[in-house]
């Protein structure tokens, strides 16, 4: 009987370490909403097609360069050599353009489902891949309600490719490489909180030019990169069917069962254990 | 049997795991994308959804055995529940195994254990640590019949001791990582077809891994007992019987439980509409085809004792089970792309090659240890 003692000793120490780490849960994914994040504002408006963004991008991460042109009717994703597109759509105020890349979400998802943290939201906002840690689940992909992160599949060494807002050129006091050499000034960086600002005033400004709605303030529970456009976002191309509260939290609820579950089974079960003991004694009389 | 090399298993098997390795090793080569049809859209396909997914489902068997004889201490049941660990232990390393393939850089997979970093707010990391403690669990309980075949006595006094420890600390484990399996699922909310996708998967993964679980159980035990049948001892011969239709009784029970909830969730879900399409079909076909009729199979023939019909109601539950999983993992994932996922013929070959290895092991074992037959003589005098 004393080894079984130890051992639901043991059960209840590892109890405790869950109910610890379930604290930290809750921490993680609600920090970071009053921190002052970086993000980058796109007005469609402004866009003109040029891919500057593109190519620039492409050259500051070694990646090779842009294959095709916007066309109305074509529908360029980003994959593991592009990070960014540009696409053209026909709406109902004419041909727009539209940049895609990583949304950097104020809570995201794929940081969230990194069991490594390797998919990290940075205080200064960007959400960056670390390979050191990242072992290629791809849990981030399946997570991601945007489809951003994306993986090399034909690598024997394969990593997880996607916008990092330029991270490395925000920590040294820089501008990423996109929003810096737009020609028409379409990507505005700066502290996301300004951004919204001054997305508004534009609003206020042309309410004839703008749609009323910034894509990216609510949906997933706010995005760094936001959206300004003419038309209804839906004729863009952007999933407009996106709940507009934090994805992390669908699966907060079974998070929180844990240290409940690890805390009141065992003690349970250890009694029904002992509660029933005797049936073992009963059947093995009737045995002999 | 033990004797003849050309059994029509072995036949098939050496080639189909040969194929595998090599198979394997062009996936270290040249890349995951090299030997199977994994999108960026797609990036879990038939090795997580079926390896994983279903194949952790199907080991639950030992949990509720070790549940029902050494929690509940319904003795009458004591004579499969080695064989059953044996088999849910396997499951889990080959399972785990299968994962690290579909790893990109199987490497760093030791990081959420080490620490860089614990990933805490992720579920996955809570399935990965779960698989590791409940593998050593499943190791403690199994670990008697090791002992007893070196003839090592102290060792499997000590060892034994541990049991209790182990199985208690062993459910626990497996009530949540059943559930955290559908729980992995829960931020693909916009990804998988609403007739699958709601907040309780977790908890139909949990229910359905009971039924899932036992109906591997009766199912493998008919062709274990056939297979080794002078490796079984008389008494587990002449218990079986007893044993198949209590199991068929929990599973009529967990089953009508699981089908309830179904129900519950589809009413509450509000998709009547999608009943008349094509995938509303499919879900019925899952949800009246392979979860209510063999739960019905199960219970007519509890009643009227017809091992037959319980043989042919696991193997539905079985089929009913894979079909759940695979609707909410693979299916039912993306349904509105325009160019689907089916899995190569190279990830099938190598699915296959796993599983024929741990029957491999599994027969290994089962030849060796104690496992269906009676323990040693001396383990009495214990």
């Amino acid at each position: 009987m004393s080894l079984d003692r130890r051992n639901f000793i043991k059960t209840l120490g590892v109890a405790g370490v869950t109910l610890a780490v379930g604290k930290s849960t809750v921490a993680s994914v609600t920090k970071g909403t009053n921190i002052e994040f970086y993000g980058m504002l796109y007005d469609s408006t402004r866009c003109v097609g040029c891919q500057t963004c593109e190519n620039v991008c492409a050259e500051v991460h070694g990646l090779p360069a842009p294959e095709g042109t916007p066309k109305v009717g074509v529908v360029r994703k980003t994959d593991e050599k592009h990070r960014t597109v540009v696409n053209s759509y026909k709406t109902s105020k004419g041909d727009l353009f539209v940049k895609k890349q990583c949304m950097h979400c104020n809570e995201p998802a794929c940081a969230a489902a990194c069991l490594t943290q390797a998919m990290h939201k940075t205080k200064e906002g960007p959400v960056i891949w670390r390979g050191n840690k990242c072992m290629g689940c791809r849990y981030c992909m399946v997570s991601c309600p945007f489809d951003m992160p994306k993986f090399e599949y034909h690598s024997p060494n394969p990593k997880i490719e996607k916008c990092t807002m330029c991270y490395e050129r925000i920590k040294e006091g820089g501008k990423p490489a996109c929003a810096e050499n737009c020609p028409a000034e379409a990507i505005t960086f700066g502290k996301r909180r300004d951004l919204i600002k001054e997305a508004r005033k534009r609003i206020c400004e042309k309410p004839d030019q703008y749609s009323d709605q910034i894509y990216g303030e609510r949906e997933t529970g706010g995005t760094g990169f936001i959206y300004q456009a003419p038309v209804p976002y839906n004729e863009l191309g952007f999933n407009t069917h996106l709940q507009n509260s934090s994805y992390p939290a669908l699966s907060k609820g079974f998070l929180y069962s844990v240290p409940s579950i690890f805390v009141l089974v065992p003690p349970i079960l250890l009694g029904i254990h002992e509660a029933t003991k005797d049936n073992h004694i009963k059947e093995g009389e009737e045995n002999e | 049997m033990s004797n003849k090399v050309l059994t029509p298993f072995n036949l098939i098997s050496v080639p189909i795991m040969l194929l595998g390795l090599i198979l394997i090793v062009i996936r270290f080569w040249k890349g995951i994308g090299a030997i199977t049809n994994l999108t960026q859209d797609v990036p879990w396909g038939l090795w997580i959804g079926f390896d994983v997914v279903t194949g952790v489902a199907f080991a639950g068997g030992a949990y509720v055995l070790t549940f029902m004889v050494y929690i509940l201490n319904m003795h009458k049941y004591h004579s499969i529940v080695r064989i059953t660990v044996l088999n849910g232990f396997l499951a889990y390393v080959f399972y785990a195994g299968a994962l690290l393939l579909d790893l990109g850089r199987p490497w760093n997979v030791i990081n959420p254990i080490i620490g860089n970093n614990f990933g805490t707010s992720s579920v996955l990391f809570l399935v990965a640590w779960h698989f590791l403690l409940y593998m050593l669990a499943q190791l403690i309980e199994f670990s008697p019949a090791v002992a007893e075949w070196l003839g090592a006595k102290r060792a499997r006094k000590i060892l034994s001791g541990m049991t209790i420890g182990a199985v208690i600390f062993g459910i626990t484990l497996s009530m949540l990582h059943q559930s955290g399996l559908g729980a992995l699922y829960m931020m693909a909310k916009d990804k998988i077809h609403p007739l699958w996708y709601n907040e309780f998967i977790p908890i139909l993964f949990f229910v359905s891994s009971i039924f899932a679980g036992l109906s591997m159980v009766i199912f493998e035990g008919s062709i274990s007992h056939k297979v080794f049948y002078n490796q079984t001892s008389e008494n587990t011969l002449k218990a079986n019987d007893d044993i198949v239709h209590g199991l068929s009784k929990v599973c009529a029970g967990a089953m009508f439980a699981y089908f309830f909830l179904q129900f519950l969730v589809f009413i509450h879900g509000q998709h009547w509409d999608l009943l008349n399409t094509p995938y509303g079909y499919w879900y019925l076909l899952e949800m009246l085809g392979f979860v209510l009729l063999p739960m019905l199979l199960f219970f007519y023939s509890y009643r009227r004792r017809n091992l037959l019909l319980i043989k042919v109601a696991s193997i539905m539950t079985i089929i009913g089970v894979i079909l759940n999983r695979l609707n909410v993992t693979v299916i039912g994932f993306k349904t509105d792309m325009d160019v689907r996922y089916v899995p190569s013929w190279m990830e099938i070959v190598v699915t296959l090659a796993v599983i024929f290895t741990e029957i491999w092991i599994f027969r290994w074992v089962v030849r060796r240890m104690p496992v269906l037959r009676e323990s040693p003589s001396w383990v009495k005098e214990q």
